[in-house]
């Protein structure tokens, strides 16, 4: 490399004046300048086509090498759940006081499910698509979200499976089934505010995406996937009074009892928490607005390396 | 900048820029983990002493480009140009300075948002709406840009997934989707001629109309020929220091000197 050592040939001296006075006489803007938030949503709102592609893409994508292809959509958690109620339900006997022990945990399986992947695929947005975030232009919650509905795609995979299920199991059809649907959307909604803020913090120490499974699965056993809060506090009356309230109080656990309330007639009111309904409201509100905007905040930060 | 006529409008305007990226995980005893473990604990340190490695890859660069120009922009391997594109993008964030521009200039190309495993129908839908084009656009231009690609020449090959393409076929189609869609600044990284001979001219040939369109044009390439052909000014980049500005023959020809002796190989395309 002689070239180097070359001295530099005379240069046509820069234009030393004052570019940002230039710049702001024509109307310029700042390239990569975050938008402000009323800015923000719109253009995200623009985007929904591509949200909603990018996310069925993935979607079909994910089994498309797989000679059965999409039915691993309903394989996938029908084998685990099988094998927690292998776990669960044969070896620890956990079912012996639970009625309806299987749509109970399969029910629970599904929904944590939903929020983990969310979770997990959320710390991945940005950081796991980088080509993507510095190749084109979009407002960048569009990962995130496009990662969360895809989740929910899936989990609407499982909830036909989980009808199916039901029906086997003898649990009737009830108008209760309904209450499904604004659980599911409050759900989506926390799922997609904790993904943007995992992605915001993901996308800065990616070091993050190797903590998060032993975060999810110590959150899992303490959310009641597999056993029912409210009877396991029955045996430990040496617990303080606070424990069996937060512990149903946590998001997951909102959310799973919910659709269990919903879908399991065995399943009554008094196991659910005082306002569960407005607890339930209450988590999606402060993590889907709070995480959007924690994540916007650092919207032209995304991309460095 | 009393030196500015006033018929001629800036589009783009570069002031003062330094890029830096951070490389994570290197540094002395990378990859043990003692060492990594000993960075963790010095965290509040410098960055160097935390295993990040700093590499300024554009430095104190300023520019104003103006409507109607195509700037070309030269340099040997890994003397800043494509970052210097992507932070007049708006998808790299600048260390020092600022980056003004008229309207979102948009980088040529959509590789990154579309996936081998889907057919080219899909990718093609996918791409459109990832470079910001609605869906009715979409479908107006999806005839076009499937025609234009050449893919179903040899049979009905827009339904298959991407990964059975062969690397021409696949090149084909990506140009295709990302040359669909007009823009105000258009920044163009090499990738210029893909594809077999008669897809070459066809590609050089929607350039050019892009061109006409575009308000301003920037041009990354290695080969002088086509810098030649399509730019009246040319930037020299070199070690992430803006070396040279100015019209193209005088730029071009200083850098032959540079690269030693006039271009004969580099006439071919070198992407």
């Amino acid at each position: 490399m002689s070239q180097v050592l070359d001295t530099p040939p005379p240069t046509a001296p820069p234009t030393d004046g004052d570019l940002a006075a230039l710049a702001a006489r024509y109307g310029l803007a700042v390239s990569g300048a975050r938008p402000s938030l009323p800015e923000y949503v719109r253009q995200l709102w623009a985007r929904r086509h591509f949200i909603t592609a990018f996310s069925t893409a993935k979607l079909t994508a994910q089994y498309s090498q797989a000679k059965l292809g999409q039915v691993w959509q309903v394989m996938t958690p029908l084998l685990n759940a099988a094998v927690y109620y292998f776990i669960f339900g044969v070896l620890l006997g956990t079912k012996r006081n639970v009625p309806d022990y299987v749509p109970f945990l399969v029910t629970g399986v599904f929904i944590w499910t939903f929020t983990q992947s969310s979770i997990m695929a959320g710390t991945r947005a940005i950081s796991g698509n980088l080509g993507l975030v510095r190749a084109l232009h979009f407002p960048r919650a569009a990962l995130p979200i496009s990662f969360a509905l895809q989740q929910l795609q899936q989990l609407l995979f499982s909830m036909a499976a989980l009808v199916v299920i039901l029906l086997c199991f003898g649990v009737p059809i009830a108008a209760s089934w309904l209450l499904a649907i604004p659980a599911l959307v409050l759900q989506s909604t926390f799922n997609a505010g904790v993904s943007m803020i995992m992605a915001r913090m993901g996308a800065k120490t990616p070091d993050i995406a190797q903590l998060m499974p032993f975060v999810l699965r110590t959150w899992m056993y303490v959310s009641g996937v597999m056993w029912s809060i409210d009877k396991l506090a029955k045996g430990h009356h040496d617990w303080p009074s606070w424990v069996v309230p937060v512990l149903q109080a946590n998001p997951a656990a909102v959310y799973i009892d919910l659709m269990r309330y919903s879908l399991i007639d065995s399943f009554h009111a008094s196991q659910l928490p005082h306002h569960v309904w407005a607890l339930a409201v209450g988590w999606a509100l402060v993590a889907g607005v709070g995480g959007f905007i924690y994540f916007w905040k650092a919207e032209e930060t995304y991309g460095r390396g | 900048m009393a030196d500015i006529e006033n018929d001629k409008i800036p589009t783009v305007v570069v002031d003062g820029v330094d890029i830096v990226y951070r490389v994570n995980g290197t540094g002395a005893g990378r990859g043990s983990a003692t060492a990594a473990l000993n960075r963790m604990m010095r965290r509040g340190q410098t960055e160097k002493a935390a295993g990040v490695r700093k590499v300024h890859a554009v430095k104190n660069v300023s520019f104003v480009a103006y409507k109607g120009e195509a700037v070309g922009l030269i340099g040997t391997n890994g003397s800043g140009k494509s970052t210097l594109l992507k932070a007049v993008a708006g998808l790299l964030p600048v260390e020092n300075g600022r980056i003004y521009t008229d309207g979102q200039p948009s980088l040529l190309g959509v590789n990154a948002a579309l996936m081998n495993d889907l057919t080219g129908e899909r990718n093609v839908y996918l791409g459109g709406l990832a470079m910001g084009m609605s869906r009715e656009q979409v479908r107006d231009r999806y005839e076009g840009i499937v025609d234009f690609s050449g893919i179903n020449e040899k049979g009905d090959f827009i339904t298959l997934p991407m990964r059975t393409y062969s690397s021409g076929m696949a090149a084909r189609l990506r140009f295709s989707i990302a040359a669909a869609k007009d823009h105000d600044v258009l920044l163009i990284d090499e990738a210029l001629a893909t594809g077999d001979r008669s897809f070459q001219k066809r590609s050089e040939a929607r350039i050019r109309e892009l061109r006409q369109t575009a308000g301003t044009v920037f041009l990354v390439s290695h080969s002088n020929k086509s810098i030649r052909d399509t730019c009246d000014r040319v930037l020299w980049l070199e070690r992430g220091e803006l070396r040279m500005d100015g019209p193209t023959d005088e730029v071009l020809a200083a850098y032959e000197d540079f690269t030693g002796g006039p271009d004969k190989a580099k006439t071919k395309v070198a992407a």
